[in-house]
């Protein structure tokens, strides 16, 4: 699984500011309910699981099913605390995780 | 209506009837039904009672394209230690599964929001559902009219 993901994060904020987190990530989000040209189900292919944490402690995460439409957008906020490192991953149904980052200068 | 004669079923009401007993074995794939939504709501609460309130739920009500629908909802919390959301729940009535997704929530998100996008397969309820740290269930529920819905292009 090496798909793109977007994410959307202020570089800089004060301490205490609620920022926005937008996230996108490039993915078919195959429902498994479809059947394609030969007359087969397309087997499922979705993301499951979505976890964001911040300097080490999960802030966010989510649980995702089929019915989340493809190239998966979720966005959520977080309080800005210290500089640090956002890390996103993004898991799907075969197990296989994404992992992106993503810095934050807090004043 | 299918043709009947005195003596029974012509051969073109006996066609007739076998192409639309194949049509509906075709286009009618599991599919998720209020009762469902009601048993996996329920297994989301634990039962518990579900108030309405608290929860601002948006959701474009006439929706052209099923494909992405986007959503957000916001809950009315303070987002302290004490009493803060700790989870919202998306369901639909109409779609192959009940279930949409779950995001889980802490104090650190300092505010009770999130947004997706989602499928609609048909004209339905969609209903959000946040859980308190104190143990109770506020919800919001939107009916949303879809003119071309999600999963049926190949």
């Amino acid at each position: 699984m090496a798909a793109r993901a977007l994410i959307n994060i202020p570089k800089g904020a004060k301490r205490g500011d609620i920022v926005e987190i937008k996230t996108l990530l490039s993915h078919p989000m195959e429902t498994g309910f479809r059947t394609g040209a030969d007359g087969q189900l397309v087997p499922r292919d979705i993301i499951e699981k979505f976890v964001c944490t911040y300097n080490g402690e999960v802030v966010f995460s989510a649980e995702l099913h089929p019915a989340i439409a493809a190239n998966p957008f979720i966005s959520f906020t977080t309080i800005a605390m210290d500089s640090g490192t956002f890390v996103f991953a993004w898991t799907d149904n075969h197990g296989e995780t994404q992992v992106q980052t993503a810095r934050i200068d807090v004043a | 209506m299918i043709a009947m004669h005195a003596d029974g079923l012509t051969r073109r009401g006996a066609l007739a009837l076998a192409a639309g007993a194949f049509s509906i074995t075709l286009v009618n794939p599991a599919r998720a039904t209020p009762e469902k939504m009601k048993a996996v709501i329920d297994a989301f609460t634990g039962g518990k009672k579900i108030t309405e309130g608290r929860v601002k739920f948006d959701i474009t009500l006439l929706v052209e394209n099923g494909n992405s629908v986007p959503l957000s909802v916001q809950v009315d919390s303070p987002m302290s230690a004490q009493d803060h959301v700790t989870r919202i729940g998306i369901f639909n009535e109409k779609n192959p599964l009940p279930e949409v997704a779950v995001f889980n929530l802490t104090p650190r998100c300092g505010r009770a929001q999130v947004a997706s996008r989602m499928r609609l397969n048909d004209s339905q309820m969609v209903t959000a559902i946040a859980e308190m740290s104190d143990g109770t269930y506020w919800s919001a529920t939107s009916e949303v009219i879809v003119t071309l819905p999600a999963c049926v292009e190949e």
